[in-house]
């Protein structure tokens, strides 16, 4: 797009510098922008982030491995559950843990749900930004709210699990649970028609999003965007089928990819992951052993679980990653023999996706920015950790 | 070629399925014209009713007796004190003049067990390492207080709930910690 | 696929003259001053094409008087990694070459071990503190950082 340094020709204009957050709505938590307009159109913008910050890393390396797990919780508070999975397994590289059967299936049960719960969340909030205030957003948070009550009914909690560990879940699902989970899932594709019946051709969307934050594949590569805002540029690259991690390679299942890179793509792609993790879903609640055949964690695990402080890896290093909702999730390791991480590590896939909101931004207005931003997709408690 | 429009007009027959899905009626007109029902959900009033929640739900943790207030499980051993992630948890053994631990009902038992609740942060880490099953998590969450120190300490006897409780609200995880607790009694 | 570690070392040194690298559990360890000529030719030689730089942080040593550097890189056009770099550096005074010219990703990533760790990044745009505030002093990742006592009010 053309970068024009003043409205008219004529007359000569002022550049603003204009502060959008940190207490605004459509900033997704504390997060502030410093945007310098010429006009409606930004022409620099800055992010500055760190309200939030806690130092999540020294508090893993005071506490042991498994006590970091409550506060992996605090993260990204949208995916509890798969931020344990990225933990769960770099301990299980450091240490040498073997899951059991049914917990892998459990594992990959509860972070695909997790998938669903995030990419409704924030299709919902990218429409709220957009303006179509309340609507979309409760369509989606009814459908969150079903299986939130799932979590709740296996962990205890709805939203801080706490629930995978090192060598399957904490305990097994209570009876039922996969019956109501199936249910769940098999009815989720009907929502998602509705869904998007109600937005994939809405003229008003498709007006505000296509051609609006485009970003370019050979930047997205550079600049380590992962997620689905990788895949809406067009480049084919998911963990669960990269690494082939857990059981991932049991399933079939597709990788939804977009054409342009923009916020229409970034919204179409997470609708199109949504079918793909129904898809696995499914899958998954059909194979899964019963409790009886296998437990739901490995004897290792479960000795983990009870005495957190007599786990002391051997000296050596391990870098976990998986597939979360909004990219490469990864936990890096350093152990130095005792029952606390020497360093720990959280590379957080929204943090690093922030980096090239300016240069999706450049050029547009600025209630282009608000969307763009919605796009991307934030947590402030994984950007800040 | 689509209308230009029409999306729009598609969308907004959804909102109007959900618009006759709120209403009995609605329901029923659409179930004559065959069109399928979603059941939504529903808002709580809440004080006046209260969410029904599953049986692992958990709150804040409490202490377990068995029959007595004076015959508590917990002996002090210190783990869930030294494991609890926000380190929330304050424990002192009762001991006499010659600085040895009392004991009671053949166990030491905690003078002091302090919980603040303002940092618990419903982890459930306490009750997992307990070798003694004599933590649990409560359900009870209705612990609004006006003062953070005078009420959001709990002390031990603010914490002491009867075994019985522990069954009435978690029947099913209850039945597996008495099944346990049964079969290290012969031993001991 | 991608050569093991110990081809890697001897295709690289064959590739750059004058860069000797040490191979350490599977790391390779880089010098200081190679560092942006062998991030270089791990990107754009054909046979490597790690285009992705997935993780950086760093790791502090004070009893070793070290701080070392750490790269995950990966490649997404032919999926294969990871390449483990470290790179060590004298910790009373961490300098290094900024790769942010080579991969993009690495921006944010740089700042941040800036912020935590005190190290100094040559050739980085925008080397501001990210996640503490302006005029903080110190750096609270490093392990002599003492952390303030709430219990004592100040």
């Amino acid at each position: 797009m053309e970068l024009k340094t003043s409205i008219s020709p004529t007359i000569e204009t002022q550049q603003l510098e204009v502060n959008l957050g940190p207490q605004h709505p459509s900033t997704h938590g504390v997060f502030r922008m410093i945007a310098t307009l010429d006009g409606e159109r930004i022409v620099k913008l800055k992010p500055v982030m760190g309200y939030l910050h806690r130092n999540h890393e020294q508090i893993g390396e005071r506490a042991t491995y498994i006590a970091s797990f409550p506060f992996t919780d605090r993260l990204d508070y949208f995916c509890a559950m798969s931020n344990n999975f990225g933990l769960a397994l770099a301990i299980e590289k450091l240490g040498g843990i073997q899951a059991s059967e049914r917990g892998e299936y459990l594992r990959v049960i509860m972070a695909e749900l997790t998938r669903l719960v995030n990419h409704t969340a924030v299709i919902g909030f990218l429409l709220n930004d957009m303006g179509a205030f309340g609507t979309p957003l409760l369509y989606a948070f009814r459908e969150r709210e079903k299986i939130l009550d799932l979590f709740e009914a296996a962990s205890g909690s709805r939203m801080m699990c706490n629930y995978v560990r090192p060598g399957g879940v904490r305990e097994d699902v209570p009876e039922g649970w996969l019956e109501r989970a199936r249910e769940i899932v098999n009815a989720f594709p009907r929502f998602l028609d509705e869904f998007e019946a109600l937005l994939t051709e809405n003229e008003i969307v498709q007006q505000r999003c296509q051609h609006v934050g485009v970003l370019s594949k050979e930047l997205a590569m550079n600049a380590s965007i992962t997620g689905p805002m990788l895949r809406a540029s067009g480049v084919n690259y998911d963990i669960r089928k990269v690494d082939g991690y857990s059981i991932y390679p049991r399933f079939t299942f597709k990788i939804p990819l977009g054409t342009v890179g923009d916020v229409y793509d970034r919204y179409y792609v997470r609708i199109l992951e949504m079918r793909e993790s129904v898809n696995i879903l499914q899958q998954a609640l059909k194979e899964i052993p019963d409790s009886s055949a296998s437990p739901a964690i490995s004897p290792k695990g479960l000795a983990l679980v009870k005495a957190p402080r007599t786990f002391r890896p051997p000296r050596g290093e391990a870098y976990g990653r998986i597939e979360a909702p909004k990219g490469e999730l990864g936990f890096y390791l350093v152990s130095d023999g005792s029952s606390q991480p020497y360093r720990y590590h959280v590379r957080a896939p929204s943090f690093i996706n922030l980096t090239v909101l300016e240069d999706m931004c450049l050029g547009y207005k600025v209630a282009d920015v608000i969307i763009i931003l919605g796009s991307i997709d934030i947590v402030m408690g994984e950007v800040d950790r | 070629m689509a209308v230009i429009g029409s999306g729009v007009l598609r969308g907004m027959g959804v909102t109007f399925k959900t618009f006759l899905e709120t209403y009995p009626w609605g329901r029923l007109i659409l179930r004559t014209l065959r069109i399928p029902v979603t059941n939504g959900l529903f808002t709580i009033p809440y004080p006046e009713t209260k969410q029904q929640h599953p049986e692992r739900f958990r709150y804040f943790p409490f202490l377990v007796y068995d029959g007595t207030p004076d015959n508590l499980r917990c002996v002090a051993c210190k783990i869930c004190e030294q494991e609890c992630p926000p380190q929330c948890i304050h424990i002192v053994m009762e001991k006499d003049e010659q600085g040895r631990p009392v004991k009671a009902h053949g166990r030491t038992l905690p003078k002091q067990f302090d919980i603040d609740m303002s940092i618990c942060m419903s982890c459930r880490i306490c009750v997992d390492v307990c070798p003694f099953d004599a933590i649990e998590m409560d359900n009870e969450y209705e612990l609004s207080a006006s003062d953070r120190y005078e009420h959001m300490i709990f002390d031990k006897h603010k914490l002491l709930k009867s075994a019985d409780y522990f069954q009435k609200i978690k029947p099913t995880e209850a039945a597996t910690v008495d099944a346990r607790l049964a079969a290290k009694k012969p031993k001991a | 696929m991608l050569p093991s570690p110990d081809e890697f070392k001897i295709t690289l040194e064959q590739l750059l003259p004058g860069v000797s690298l040490t191979l350490d559990a599977g790391w390779l360890v880089v010098a200081p001053n190679d560092l942006v000529a062998v991030c270089r030719c791990l990107k754009e030689n054909e046979r490597f094409s790690l285009d992705y730089l997935a993780n950086l942080t760093a790791v502090d040593y004070p009893s070793e008087q070290r701080m070392d550097l750490v790269y995950h890189l990966y490649s997404m056009a032919k999926k294969h990694g990871p390449v483990m770099l470290k790179v060590r550096l004298p910790r009373a005074h961490p300098v290094v070459a900024s790769v942010t010219p080579i991969w993009r990703g690495a921006e944010f990533q740089e700042r941040e071990v800036y912020d935590l760790f005190g190290v100094t990044f040559e050739g980085h745009p925008d080397l501001r503190r990210i996640l503490m505030w302006e005029g903080f002093e110190g750096h609270p990742m490093r392990k002599d950082y003492v952390v303030e006592d709430q219990d004592v009010p100040t």
